[in-house]
């Protein structure tokens, strides 16, 4: 395996995150000037991250180049449900992680999922 | 800030690191895999260190990272690693009246530092901010204790997990774990019907708008859910809104 080579974008998108840490985590004190949300702001922040968040994983579990995954012998379509349901049943982030990947890993490893 | 001298020898500094560490270990596992998801995704160890040092903010660095392997724009990852932070917004704004008697280079450092466990413990310790300057000291002492701890164990172990990352085959899917881990964040935050709503209406949308270019699909899917959850607030039962 060759090791990944450092891009200069990739660098300057970090960069931006950093600033989207820093703006978000002192969202209210970077002025001294105070002020509160709109209204609209308010009842977006209920949703946007659980939605950016279901955005970003969904894909990620059910599609493979492009389209849905072709069959149901694929490693993910297991290891993620059963990591969501360990989270329900003992609400450890933790949980989720090493359960799913117990399930994943031999599924993937052993089977070729 | 850790580094002051004003704050790290200050008495309750040593208190808050030590009722830091029980939930550093739990901080520790997720920052090592964080670390070897950064690496096995494909981002070079230059990269991954970078993230990790200058990013500090694990759901939207493991959020960013296939947007980033896509070649997404510019706007699109920081538009989604920010909707991703926004329950930092909501902290900010509890944390204002704590820190704002502070120059603002020392408020925003303080900021930066505090992540959710952070923000939980100091909050629950403090539920009033100090009056007094000896008061305002203490708390700035406390928070730096609690963050050093949970700041040095997500580093060190992140650091271990990029330079492990690279020892372990592609072909084993360790990236994966950080597919989990945002599993687990998204869990913990559908905490409400409409929010669990909203998360099946994004991952349908970014399934069916994937064709579009750009991964704008996750723009799409954000603007969906928000735009669906909004129109059933007014109508739906007010049960729909409550935390179960």
């Amino acid at each position: 395996m060759s090791a990944a080579r450092t891009d200069l974008w990739t660098l300057l998108v970090i960069g931006g995150l950093a600033g989207v840490t820093v703006l978000t985590r002192c969202f209210f004190f970077i002025l001294d000037r105070p002020w509160t949300l709109p209204a609209w702001a308010d009842r977006a922040l209920q949703y946007a991250p659980v939605a950016a968040l279901a955005g970003v994983v969904v894909p990620e579990v059910v599609m493979q180049a492009g389209h849905l995954v072709p069959n149901w012998q694929d490693a993910r379509l297991f290891a993620a449900p059963v990591g969501a349901l360990l989270y329900f049943w003992r609400r450890s982030v933790l949980l989720t992680i090493t359960g799913g990947m117990a399930v994943y890993l031999p599924l993937h490893l052993a089977l070729g999922w | 800030m850790f580094f002051l001298r004003a704050n790290y020898s200050h008495p309750v500094f040593r208190q808050a690191a030590r009722e830091m560490l029980p939930a550093a270990t739990g901080i520790a596992a997720w920052g090592l895999m964080t670390g070897v998801a950064m690496v096995k995704s494909g981002m070079s160890v230059v990269e991954a260190l970078a993230m990790t040092f200058l990013v500090y903010a694990g759901s939207s660095q493991l959020a960013a990272i296939p947007l980033i392997v896509a070649g997404a724009p510019f706007w699109v990852i920081l538009a989604t690693g920010f909707c991703v932070n926004l329950r930092f917004v909501v902290f900010s704004l509890h944390l204002r009246p704590y820190l704002m008697h502070l120059p603002r280079w020392r408020r925003l450092v303080n900021g930066f530092l505090t992540a959710d466990m952070s923000y939980a413990m100091f909050t629950r310790r403090y539920p009033q901010p100090g009056r007094t300057v000896a008061e305002r000291q203490e708390q700035e002492a406390f928070l730096a204790g609690n963050y050093f701890v949970t700041w040095a164990s997500w580093m060190a172990t992140s650091v271990v997990g990029i330079l492990l990352g690279n020892l372990i085959p592609s072909s084993w899917g360790l990236g994966f774990a950080g597919v989990l881990c945002l599993v687990g964040i998204l869990c913990s935050l559908a905490n409400t019907p409409l929010r669990r709503l909203a998360a099946v209406v994004a991952g349908a949308a970014a399934v069916a708008a994937y064709a579009l270019p750009l991964k704008l699909n996750i723009v799409a899917a954000i603007a969906v859910a928000v735009a669906v959850s909004f129109w059933l607030e007014k109508k739906a039962p007010p049960a729909w809104r409550q935390v179960a």
